[in-house]
């Protein structure tokens, strides 16, 4: 058995929060609700909301001001409702992150003359630094790279809690650029995962602000590998040594949708501190937390051990290199003619 | 006896446009080193800096600057890390001008020396969990 971690901002993350019914009932759908001020998607029902990436006060289990107004309608005439909720009083709160766990990742840099903010961190002008992203070779998708293990109702670590693997995630992309040893060199495969929030730790869940770009949610997220073959362990046993990662410049390539690279770097340079891009010597930042990685792959580690954490068999497998599934862009066409 | 310390003055409105720091150098021999400043001429100011010189000197200088109104604070406790929020993942490393902050090479922990740091306040923006602080 290999158990996996990462620890890393991860966007499409959200949860899910049926809060029960007041008295009169209430339907939220149509109108507009606010959980301490964030709003809150209304539309799937009366009283089931959804939040992107800011749940962490509720997981704190602190109080959170719950403020909606609505149309009002026979079966449901309230139409205005102030309370204060609490995660352990409400009837679900389930965790549904749409894409996590990146099967490696860019590694961001600046070639403009300006400083930039972007959901890589802060990037400073003329190559001043470079951010990376991913757990590397304790990272979960890296360690499983043809997902022969690692599939649809895997039991996870997620948020300090049991979660599972719900779907893959979206932008899933097995066909992605891979090296002989099948290790993934550009952005590849990615998990939808899902879980109760009531049993996750605000130390394992944090919310997390990208200066200038905007909120996101920085997840722990384990994955228990069982080493069924020879092949499984081969690819269980990959070093940073042997993961090459895009170098990007995010003041251009990235934000105009340009395929160019500047080159590929190991997460063993990555981790020496400096990389070469274009002949200079670039500083290296992770936003990715490898301590935490470990310590989260040592969690799961333990409750293997002791029993705590069954391991489950996939019902199906995530669609693999042969699915034919690519990560498209937006294609636009023009309305109305 | 030499002394040497990292101080962060504040100057009330009324007495930004003197030469408070002038007037260190000029009558009490001191030499200073401005780390950061904001003072603008009828607004509050700010001035983080290392002031050097001789200890009886530099104390009749602390003493020359409270008398005319400024208030000091001495620079240890100005930028400060929230452990509980940190998730040593590293985005600060690479921003701080002054290095720091390091990697512990084995464990991969993010290391924060206060000598090294100068408030100068970048990390505590691109900090992604808002664990750095600014106390002034």
């Amino acid at each position: 058995m290999v158990t996996t971690g990462t620890f890393g901002p991860m966007c499409g993350s959200g949860a899910f929060f049926n809060v029960g019914h007041s008295k009169p009932r209430m339907k939220f759908g149509g109108g507009k609700v606010y959980l301490n001020d964030v709003p809150v998607y209304t539309g799937t029902a009366a009283v089931d909301i959804f939040l992107g990436a800011t749940a962490k006060e509720l997981v704190a289990g602190k109080d959170v001001i719950l403020t909606a107004t609505a149309f009002g309608t026979d079966c449901y005439p309230r139409k205005k409702l102030e309370t204060l909720i609490n995660i352990k009083d409400i009837n679900e709160a389930i965790l549904f992150n749409l894409r996590n766990a990146y099967q490696n990742y860019n590694v961001a840099v600046n070639l403009s003359e300006k400083v930039i903010y972007t959901y890589m961190g802060v990037i400073k002008p003329n190559l001043g630094n470079a951010n990376y992203s991913t757990a590397g070779q304790l990272s979960p998708l890296l360690n499983d790279p043809y997902y022969k293990t690692i599939g649809v109702g895997t039991k996870i670590f997620l948020g300090g809690g049991i979660g599972y693997v719900a779907w893959h995630g979206t932008q899933h992309d097995p066909a992605a650029l891979r090296g002989d040893n099948g290790v993934p060199r550009r952005g590849a495969g990615t998990l939808a995962v899902i879980g109760d929030l009531k049993q996750m730790k605000p130390e394992w869940l944090v919310g997390t602000s990208m200066l200038g770009y905007g909120c996101t949610l920085t997840v722990g997220i384990g994955v228990p590998i069982p080493i069924l073959s020879e092949e499984i362990l081969r690819y269980t046993v990959v070093s940073d040594a042997d993961i090459l990662a895009p170098v990007v410049d995010y003041s251009e390539a990235y934000p105009q949708m340009k395929p160019d690279i500047l080159g590929e770097v190991s997460y063993a340079e990555l981790r020496s501190g400096r990389i070469k891009v274009q002949g200079k010597d670039v500083p290296t930042g992770s936003l990715s937390s490898y301590l935490k990685a470990v310590e989260i792959a040592s969690i799961l580690k333990k409750w293997i051990e002791k029993g705590e954490f069954l391991l489950t068999e996939p019902v199906a497998p995530l669609p693999g290199v042969e699915s034919g599934i690519t990560f498209k862009p937006l294609k636009e066409r023009p309305i109305g003619e | 006896m030499n002394v040497s310390r990292r101080i962060v003055l504040h100057f009330p409105p009324n007495i930004t446009e003197q030469p408070v720091v002038y007037r260190l150098v000029r009558d009490f021999g001191l030499t200073f080193n401005i780390l950061k400043a904001s003072v603008s001429p009828g607004e509050e100011g700010l001035l983080v800096m290392e002031l050097s010189g001789e200890e009886k000197n530099y104390n009749k200088g602390i003493k020359y600057l409270t008398e005319a109104g400024v208030e000091i604070q001495s620079l240890s406790q100005d930028v400060v890390r929230d452990e509980s929020r940190c998730t040593h993942c590293g985005a600060c490393i690479t921003i701080c001008p002054t290095e720091a902050f390091a990697l512990e090479p084995r464990t991969r922990k993010v290391l924060f020396d206060h000598n090294k740091c100068v408030v100068c306040g970048l990390c505590v923006k691109a900090c992604p969990p808002r664990a750095m602080i600014l106390n002034f």
